[in-house]
């Protein structure tokens, strides 16, 4: 069987946020987009058509595509970021770069991950840790350290821009070599408070750190000095 | 035992029909006992009746890769001396929560024939099948010679079902419970080992979460001399690691338990003893809670590895690079995206023989990642780091949040051996990000320059152009996976005329409707199945399906009311066994 190309070429077929919308209204709407030579193919009719897919992007963002009626596919849709993809039209490459990060749709089993492994990395006792200035996040796992020593020493490695500087009154610093700027390790603990990194006995920091922030020092005068601590 | 049987069994079965040749039974059964591969036995079977007839007496081994695709009786019938079996149950894209979880695929139905007929079975694998404890019970009991249970990514049961096992099977060899979801009711199970009990030969129970008790643990290792798998879970600690260790220098496969700070352990020098004595270690995987502190430990066991298994351990790229020179002969590895490009870099310099990467992805929801567009896990620089240093490479997964088709080009320009070629792009739809460009011509370098391709699975945006490309060149192809991609049934069209070694099609969300899944009316029957959701086919175009072929299983599956022309999940497969007795109540066979 061969089949002929299709002469309604649609090169766009994924609906805009508008038709979504109707959509959304009319249950049973329906918008034919095939040809007809396949009509002539299967001899069925086909009124019915489309599952309009809404796949994520659109033509403008994915935020107005939300609850699109595939019930099987979406679980929550929250909006745009670089989901959004470029038409088949060469012209659209601008639309992309300026997109406000915003988060993305969750779709059931995508990425496909299984579940069995999702659960088995969970588990792990992680802590994100950001860098002020830095784009990115890192994750460390607590559990892995025997103290605070060990804790510094990894994140020395993985920020590897980093050196550590020991001062007398027993408080460390990272330190980066390029600019001199001085960073300060905090860390938020479970009551939503920032605290510095080194106040607490370690088995404590462990259970109570939810997540580790190197602050650069001019911004770390808020934190209350160790010795003013209960 | 088995030749007895076999002797009975002739001297009831001799051939009516004239003979083509001479050839007396007993010696090709002989002979064909040499052969093992599935493949080359039903080619055997196919040659002339004498040779079926041969070919069945002497087969001990049957695989199913579709457990609804034939009946146990009917395996009964034609085979009468199966020793071991193979089954694979439900849908791969159950894995990712796209099949509803009561669909079928129990076991249970062919332990009973198998009672019956395999009284003398050893072996079952299965993968994605229903197994419950009362079906773990009754294979323990009906089976007195059983060896060796499998049970991958497996569900249904809980530790009261391997507690049956481990109490009954007096001759068990193996007892592996690999990524199965199973109700972890306490570690007591491992103590209902009888202490004469000795075959034991591989034992993997790294997914469970209880604790077993440790001295049975340690007295089991000890006395089943003949251990060579040992695979834990988080709670054994490095202590007790090093314990077992001592006890089985032996082990060619070890999953170790948690590999972080133990106050127990005496002294570091101690564990990297232990690890140095276990001389055939080849595959170690584990490492649950990973301290780089410990991981120098690992080094001395390294010398002979192939396959290191980092797919739990959230590695940084230093850590990962400080390992890897002392593992000079590997083969498979398998990590986190946490090792990102410059751990990839280091494998890439490393390990020259390397034959399999699967890069996973640590955390594939993380919202916040995704917000700060972060640079976290790995990117094409990686990729290419590691086909330049590798040029064995013929088995990749990789998951990434981005690519660009120049990329993907080089690594088959410097690895063209690719079998299998799994890329995650995980941003759904996502464009070459560097030229905006869809990913087309990235999976068309990979079809045009990697001949032997037999599995690809294809992310990102891509047009119907990209299925051009592999219904041009793939004609290898067995297994395709796609998702969010396409832009008509063109595309699937394609597919589905131009590889004519496809058995497996797995596609969601992708717009392909019933004009695709009509091309393939003659395809499917040579087909293992084909999987379609979320995509544009209605229920008349797989009612016309079902009518024009009768020897598929046209199953949809309908979870929801509201709509009847839509077919939401389609799952085609061909069957001599007829439409599905089990099938729940929303699963309609057409």
């Amino acid at each position: 069987m061969s089949f002929p190309p299709n002469p309604n070429p649609n090169p766009n077929p994924r609906p805009n946020a508008r038709d979504i919308e109707e959509e959304r209204e009319t249950e049973m709407s329906i918008e034919t987009e095939r040809s007809s030579t396949e009509s002539e193919v299967s001899g069925l009719d086909y009124e019915e058509t489309a599952l309009t897919l809404g796949l994520p992007g659109g033509k403008r963002g994915f935020s107005e595509t939300v609850n699109l009626g595939i019930k099987s596919s979406l679980i929550e849709a929250r909006g745009d970021s670089s989901g959004d993809r470029s038409d088949e039209s060469p012209d659209c490459n601008a639309s992309v770069a300026e997109k406000p990060p915003a988060p993305k749709a969750r779709v059931v089993g995508w990425p496909p991950v299984r579940s069995y492994r999702k659960n088995a990395l969970k588990s792990c006792t992680f802590v994100k840790v950001q860098v002020d200035g830095a784009p990115y996040l890192r994750k460390v796992d607590l559990e892995a350290y025997r103290g605070y020593e060990q804790l510094l020493v990894a994140l020395q490695e993985m920020f590897s821009c980093f050196t550590i500087r020991n001062y007398p009154n027993e408080e460390r610093k990272l330190v980066d070599p390029v600019n001199g700027t001085e960073y300060v390790p905090t860390y938020e603990d479970k009551d939503g408070d920032w605290m510095l990194v080194g106040d607490v006995p370690w088995k404590m920091f462990v259970e109570s750190c939810k997540r580790l922030r190197l602050m650069k020092s001019s911004e770390a005068v808020n934190l209350a000095p160790r010795e003013a601590r209960r | 035992m088995a030749a007895k049987r076999k002797k009975e069994l002739e001297g009831e079965e001799k051939p009516q029909e004239n003979r083509i040749s001479t050839f007396p039974d007993e010696v090709l059964e002989r002979v064909l006992v040499f052969v093992k591969s599935h493949k080359d036995r039903s080619a055997v079977s196919l040659v002339c009746k004498d040779w079926y007839n041969a070919e069945r007496w002497s087969r001990t081994h049957v695989f199913i890769g579709n457990c609804y695709s034939v009946s146990p009786e009917m395996v009964a019938r034609r085979f009468p001396n199966i020793r071991s079996l193979t089954l694979k149950g439900k849908p791969r894209f159950y894995d990712f929560n796209l099949v509803p979880p009561e669909w079928g695929a129990d076991i249970h139905s062919w332990l009973v024939i198998f009672a019956l007929a395999y009284p003398f079975l050893e072996e079952l694998r299965l993968k994605r099948m229903t197994v419950t404890d009362d079906s773990l019970e009754y294979l323990a009991r009906s089976f007195p010679g059983f060896k060796a249970l499998s049970l991958v990514s497996c569900d249904g049961f809980s530790t009261n079902g391997l507690a049956s096992v481990a109490s009954y099977c007096r001759n068990l060899t193996e007892l592996d419970i690999q990524e199965s979801g199973i109700d972890d009711l306490g570690g007591s199970w491992l103590s209902c080992f009888p202490d004469n009990f000795t075959s034991l030969e591989a034992l993997n129970f790294a997914n469970l979460h209880s604790e077993v008790n440790f001295d049975s643990l340690e007295r089991l290792v000890a006395r089943c001399k003949s251990l060579r798998v040992l695979k834990v879970n988080k709670h054994v600690t490095l202590e007790q690691l090093r314990r077992l260790l001592i006890r089985a220098p032996q082990l060619m496969e070890l999953g170790t338990g948690s590999f972080s700070q133990d106050h127990k352990l005496r002294s570091d020098t101690e564990l990297e003893n232990a690890f140095s004595n276990c001389k055939n270690l080849h595959t170690i995987s584990g490492l649950w809670v990973v301290s780089s502190l410990y991981l120098p430990a690992l080094y001395p066991a390294c010398s002979n590895l192939t396959f290191l298994n980092l797919s739990y351990a959230p590695l940084q790229s230093t850590e990962l690079a400080k390992l890897l020179p002392s593992c000079p002969l590997l083969r498979r590895l398998w990590v986190l995206d946490t090792v990102e490009d410059k751990g990839l870099e280091a494998v890439g310099s490393s390990c020259r023989l390397l034959e399999e990467l699967r890069v996973f992805p640590a955390d594939p929801f993380d919202q916040e990642i995704m917000l700060e567009g972060g640079h976290s896990g790995v990117t094409e620089s990686g990729f290419i780091s590691v086909s330049e240093g590798c040029p064995n490479l013929h088995y990749v997964l990789y998951f990434c949040r981005q690519m660009t088709n120049v990329a993907v080009a080089t690594v088959v320009r410097n690895c063209p051996n690719f079998t299998h070629f799994r890329l995650c792009i995980m941003n759904m739809c996502q464009p070459d990000y560097l030229t905006n460009e869809p990913m087309d011509e990235a999976f068309g370098a990979v079809v045009k320059s990697c001949t032997k391709l037999r599995r690809l699975a294809v992310s990102g945006l891509l047009t119907d152009c990209a299925f051009e490309y592999i219904g041009t060149y793939a004609k290898n192809l067995e297994t395709l996976s796609v998702a969010f991609a396409g832009s008509s049934d063109r595309g699937m069209q394609c597919v589905l005329q131009g590889c004519p070694k496809l058995r497996k099609l797995e596609i969601r969300d992708s717009p392909f409707g019933n004009a695709a899944l009509l091309s393939g009316l003659e395809r499917y029957e040579s087909m293992r199945s084909l999987w379609m959701s979320a995509c544009k086919v209605t229920m008349s175009g797989c009612r016309l399906l079902a009518r024009e072929m009768p020897r598929l299983n046209v199953e949809v599956i309908k979870e929801d009311e509201g709509d009847d022309i839509q077919a939401e999940k389609v799952y085609v497969y061909r069957s001599v066994a007829g439409p599905r007795r089990d099938a729940p109540p929303f699963v309609l066979t057409l």
